[in-house]
């Protein structure tokens, strides 16, 4: 079953448009995905809309994810630094959407939790790697990375690499103070000739 | 100097429910957990009333490193993260960047992809198969699934050279053709596989033992799995009629004959029977795939993303140059952001990838099939008894490389 289009949009867009006029900021269509971007502090109503809407039945939760825009030099789709993406999944047309909202560091994006239970694991990871906070999230710690690890190592100014990593509880092997700045180290990355290389 | 402790407390990482309980730690080593999954459960005699994963032990920070290796290097670490099945990861990795390049791959590459990809799926179900049965105490079927096993393992280093890590699905078609003579191993597989499975489900289907331990285990319906981000197996076994194979088809999956087995049950033996039937279905895909497999070229003829035959590298300056070009820097890609999804062996396996235009990913981030499906755990576990935890991970079929990564 097709996804249906009204007047070159897709339905999605037009029911949220018609319903939630002020909770859009900006609707993106990229090689057939559609990416809505949602003000930030409407994002369980957009969430809870798609879920609900018997034309619409977005129940699956499929993940969400994080892009750290700081490094990024081409048109943006919102203003802050973080991109968080939710991706939706509809079983009534087999379709899916993107919800984008945008953070700053230490801005709080309220927690799907409540609309989607699923969104506990993937917006720990989100915290875990980007220090992206989420508001009503029950437990904002370590997830992947050991519990007293400092920072958020997926942001684009952490370099790859130079970690000390301390066997022995810093009874040998690297000093204490490098250890309290644990990416002080070297970085991998390089220039060579005009075009910047990874280090690999 | 801040107190270092290496393996948390169970105290800092659970709030406990009752007073009457007793906090049980099970893992990283325990052998049900299939890697270095640890489970702090909360119990009360014998019943788990909460339980909680911990995870990251294997983790590699892979998506980091993708952000600094080139598009086609980035294919070798997908293998590396679901390591059952490295050509389900290293497709959807591709379809991701090729939707991103607008690349079209030509039929027999893409019947290739499905041949490579639906014998990864029967292998990654065997183990799934073996272990989760070895959890359980019946060991025949472990050795039964893994000389099956290897069958398809000795394909795969027929047409790589590697067993395991293939990275031969790469963005632009493949890394070569289908091995002259490959069908002296897939024809008598495609014979003799159907008979092996019977052999292995007689084992374990109308086994009393396998039976007592499995039916009723571990209930999920369709709605939590659908609010939780459960996928694949599970919400198939749930009574979901759903497979991206067949809802948004992908490498030419609508051309193929095959059924989407459901289960009504949703418990840890429905499962284990839509996985069974998920290995016959595939068996079907992979014949129909190498019966039909077209004629012509299995890589795309775009030169700025596949390197020129090597022949022609002798009377072409312009194929010296791409050839040298895409071997010292790659490709570029446009800007933008694309994400795909395919129905990988453990459920809906996806590729988000950014790009900024230069020839590394600005962001590279899987969707791992087993970390969402890990979500159910909690809602299978509780209430029931802490040796039912062990037959529902393995009936969740979970790979530790792809929850960490």
């Amino acid at each position: 079953m097709p996804n249906p289009v009204v007047h070159g949009e897709r339905l999605e867009v037009v029911l949220l448009r018609e319903n939630l006029p002020d909770a859009i900021l900006k609707v993106k269509e990229f090689r057939g995905d559609t990416f809505i971007c949602v003000r930030r502090g409407r994002l369980r109503e957009v969430a809870e809309f798609l879920r609900d809407h018997p034309d619409l039945q977005y129940r699956f939760f499929s993940e969400c994810t994080c892009v750290d825009y700081s490094r990024w030099e081409h048109e943006r789709d919102l203003p802050e630094r973080f991109e968080v993406i939710y991706n939706l999944y509809s079983m009534k047309y087999f379709s899916r959407i993107f919800l984008k909202v945008g953070a700053d560091d230490g801005v709080p994006v309220p927690s799907l939790i409540p609309v989607f239970p699923g969104a506990e694991f993937p917006e720990r990871e989100v915290w875990d790697l980007y220090g992206v906070v989420f508001d009503g999230h029950p437990r904002l710690k370590r997830f992947l990375l050991p519990e007293d690890w400092v920072g958020h190592p997926l942001r684009k100014e952490v370099p790859l690499g130079g970690e000390d990593i301390p066997f022995d509880q810093g009874t040998t092997g690297p000093a204490i103070e490098d250890l309290q700045q644990p990416h002080a180290g070297e970085s991998f990355e390089g220039v060579t000739g005009t075009e910047d290389v990874g280090g690999r | 100097m801040p107190e270092r402790t290496f393996m948390p407390s169970t105290e800092t990482v659970f709030e406990r429910i009752g007073e009457n309980t007793l906090v049980v730690n099970m893992g990283p080593q325990h052998p049900s957990t299939h890697g270095v999954l640890r489970l702090i459960c909360e119990m009360e005699g014998e019943t788990v009333v909460n339980i909680e994963p911990v995870i990251g032990y294997l983790h590699t920070g892979m998506e980091k490193e993708g952000e600094y290796m080139q598009y086609l290097k980035v294919v070798t670490m997908t293998d590396r993260m679901d390591y059952m099945s490295a050509n389900g990861n290293n497709l959807v990795y591709t379809l991701a960047v090729e939707k991103l390049l607008n690349l079209e791959v030509p039929p027999r590459g893409q019947a290739l992809r499905v041949l490579l990809c639906e014998l990864s799926r029967i292998a990654s179900h065997l183990v799934w198969l073996g272990t989760s049965a070895l959890d359980l105490g019946a060991m025949t079927p472990f050795f039964w699934c893994f000389r099956e096993r290897e069958k398809i393992l000795d394909m795969f280093e027929m047409f790589s050279g590697v067993r395991m890590m293939l990275s031969w699905i790469v963005p632009g078609g493949l890394r070569g053709d289908m091995p002259e003579g490959f069908d002296k191993l897939l024809v008598p597989f495609i014979k003799e596989f159907p008979d092996a499975l019977t052999e292995i489900e007689g084992l374990l289907v109308e086994n009393p033992i396998w039976k007592e331990r499995t039916i009723g285990v571990g209930v999920v319906t369709i709605e939590d799995c659908m609010a939780l981000g459960l996928s694949g197996p599970i919400i198939r076994g749930s009574g979901l009629e759903w497979d991206i194979r067949k809802s948004n088809p992908y490498c030419g999956y609508e051309q193929y004959d095959f059924a989407i087995p459901v289960s009504k049950k949703g418990d840890v033996y429905a499962r284990f029977l839509v996985r069974l039937a998920e290995m016959r279905e595939s068996l079907k895909i992979i014949q129909q795939a190498f019966e039909g497999l077209p004629e012509g070229p299995w890589n795309s003829d775009d030169r700025k993303v596949v390197p020129p035959p090597r022949e022609e590298l002798d009377t072409s300056m312009e194929s010296l140059i791409h050839h040298f070009k895409l071997w010292t820097e790659g490709y570029r890609v446009l800007p933008g952001e694309a994400y795909v999804a395919i129905e990988g062996p453990k459920g809906e396996l996806g590729c988000y990838v950014v790009s900024d235009g230069s020839n590394r990913p600005y962001r590279f981030h899987m969707r791992p099939s087993s970390f969402m499906n890990l979500q159910g755990l909690k809602k299978m576990c509780v209430g029931r008894l802490i040796a039912d935890v062990v037959a529902i991970i393995g009936s969740i079929d979970i790979v530790l490389g792809e929850i960490d990564r």
